[in-house]
């Protein structure tokens, strides 16, 4: 039998060993606490991050990158993917312990558990370098934020949009899969190199690789919400509990990306000039369907779930790109998306007027400068990072991927990406303007809350620092980025 | 073709084994069937919209979970047993198998800490 294991293949997987036993002590702990200090299983989750994020800090530049039999990969790529989850899952238990207080769910510590025992399955698809292994990450992924989607037991439209989610999403996972498996059969591994070198010898049918990478893309694109396949994105993220949009929509969507980065650049490469016209087609798409239509949305968190299906588009471009450029402008993008999305939704956590849980609205935040200057600058800090207005890091992210579509030649796809980006002002602006313009209707009953001011802090620092100073991260990227 | 041929008389065989348990049940098996025992609720309430479809106790349905989380469980288990022979693996797939138990008494634990198994 040929079998080899040693201490290697321990230490490589040491972070997500961490991140599950850590989960599983959380659920353990969530039973023995009395029903007001659930926020303990929050504060153990964040030491247990925190824990992971320094086995990973050591495993930084491993001679041997490939362990449990090449199944999972600990290059520098993935590891600069695995910070970005840290510091996403980090905000985010940050942001829902407050917001358990608010809407009653402070006795039910699984809401915490939930999302580390999803950040396990974001971290097997940062590594995986083999088919199974990703697919492996996005169901682990997947199954608690489907729970998380529908947690506001009591609220129909939580539910509804819970329901949608598992329904798309089980059929998504049934199109990767298929797609999968024809690869299985044309190339004869489901290792991603061996793919790779399969693919490369140039035997395989063309008419079924074609297919089976239209299958994988409409499959990965769900995860990301891509144009074509982003129905559940709307529903789920307005009906979900506010921490856990924002879980959703920067380090799902993030995972998402790092695992289609690695299976398009790694494996399928030598079918760049079949795909990158797929997936061009969807970026495009993409931009200006979820900018257009986040235009007429007047709830604060459905604008931010179709501008973050036009993000995903800005993204997906520099995948078009094909380059270790474009790969490295993607992981800066995401970086930087995290940072500044969960600023924004930890100052819509913050909204509130007398008497109601406000916040959800875009005409709640009409005056807000009047009544409290701060909160009103970081959210245009957060707003015009958003919209891509310099010097704020998002503008930075958006550069490097134009750049990287610029260096390859796709100056119309570049011009395309502006075009929208002069839409996708709009509607970030409008809620700029209510706020500095408009007489405020009601009187604002912030929350004050420390844990609220400590993302806020760190968002605003990383959005503002990344804006300026980009250049020693994308360094850091570029290094790690694949294709190089 | 020939070594397949006892996994196809055993496919048969399990076939007719299910149906006869079906068709004898169904000429021998006592029938007593009236209005107010097909009907899902016995206070007396005529049955509106989606209750007509029959009832069941949601308790089944956790059972249900826990039994095929066990039950694959087992199914994991019968190779593991057969592997456990060879003396070159078999300290590594001991262990492997501990924690693969621990993380399962875990979910038990909380599910019955949680009382999915109380039958109220």
């Amino acid at each position: 039998m040929n079998f080899a294991f040693s201490i290697q293949d321990v230490l490589g997987v040491l972070p997500e060993i961490i991140i599950a036993l850590g989960a599983c002590a959380m659920l353990i702990l969530d039973l023995f606490l009395e029903r007001d200090k659930k926020e303990w299983v929050a504060y153990l989750g964040i030491f247990v991050v925190i824990l992971a994020a320094i086995a990973s800090w050591c495993l930084i530049n491993t001679a041997e990158p490939y362990v449990m039999g090449r199944m999972m990969v600990i290059d520098n790529y993935s590891l600069f993917f695995k910070f970005t989850f840290y510091l996403a899952t980090i905000l985010t238990l940050l942001l829902s312990i407050n917001y358990a207080k608010s809407a009653d769910l402070d006795y039910r510590g699984e809401f915490y558990t939930l999302m580390i025992f999803s950040l396990c399955g974001m971290l097997v698809m940062a590594s995986g370098s083999n088919l199974i292994t990703i697919y492996l990450g996005i169901e682990l992924m997947a199954l608690p934020i489907y729970v998380l989607v529908g947690f506001l037991k009591n609220d129909t439209r939580s539910n509804e949009g819970a329901m949608k989610y598992v329904i798309l999403g089980g059929f998504a996972s049934g199109l990767l899969l298929y797609g999968m498996s024809l690869i299985y059969g044309l190339t004869g591994t489901t290792d991603l190199a061996g793919i790779n070198a399969a693919l490369s010898a140039g035997t395989v049918s063309p008419v079924i690789l074609t297919l089976s990478i239209v299958l994988m893309a409409a499959g990965f694109c769900f995860k990301l919400a891509g144009f074509p396949f982003h129905m559940w994105a709307p529903d789920a993220y307005q009906a979900a509990p506010t921490p856990v949009t924002a879980f959703m929509a920067v380090a799902s969507k993030g995972a998402a990306f790092a695992a289609i980065v690695r299976v398009f650049l790694e494996a399928l490469y030598p079918a760049y000039a079949e795909w990158q016209m797929i997936l061009a087609v969807i970026a495009v798409l993409s931009m200006f369907y979820g900018n257009t239509v986040a235009i007429m949305q007047t709830n604060i968190k459905r604008m931010l779930a179709y501008s973050s299906i036009g993000h995903a588009g800005y993204a997906l471009l520099g995948l078009v790109a094909g380059t270790g450029e474009g790969s490295a402008a993607i992981m800066f993008y995401i970086l930087v998306y995290t940072l500044m999305n969960l600023g924004a939704f930890a100052v819509i956590i913050m909204m509130r007027k007398t008497g109601k849980v406000a916040g959800d609205s875009i005409y709640d935040y009409k005056g807000l400068a009047k009544n409290n200057k701060v909160v009103a600058l970081v959210m245009l800090i957060f707003l015009f990072s958003l919209a891509g207005i310099p010097p704020m890091a998002g503008f930075m992210g958006k550069l490097y991927i134009f750049m990287a579509l610029i260096n390859q030649g796709y100056i119309i796809l570049a011009v395309l990406g502006i075009l929208t980006t002069a839409i996708a002002a709009f509607f970030y602006i409008r809620i700029v303007l209510f706020m500095y313009m408009k007489e405020p209707e009601g009187e604002f009953d912030l929350v004050k809350s420390c844990a609220l001011y400590i993302v806020i802090a760190i968002s605003v620092i990383g959005v503002i620092l990344l804006g300026v100073v980009p250049g020693s991260l994308m360094e850091l990227a570029s290094k790690a980025a694949l294709l190089l | 073709m020939v070594p397949y041929f006892s996994i196809l008389i055993m496919m048969g065989f399990v076939g007719i084994l299910g149906t006869a348990a079906l068709v004898m049940n169904k000429i021998m098996g006592p029938k007593n069937f009236y209005k107010d025992k097909l009907s899902p609720w016995e206070c007396g309430m005529p049955p509106v919209g989606d209750a007509d479809r029959g009832h069941f106790k949601v308790h089944y349905f956790l059972i249900a979970i826990l039994f095929i989380v066990f039950d694959v469980e087992t199914l994991f288990l019968f190779p593991w047993a057969v592997l456990l022979a060879d003396k070159t693996i078999s300290l590594f797939i001991f262990f492997e198998m501990i924690i693969f138990l621990v993380i399962l008494a875990v979910g038990l634990a909380y599910a019955w800490k949680k009382g999915a198994l109380d039958w109220v």
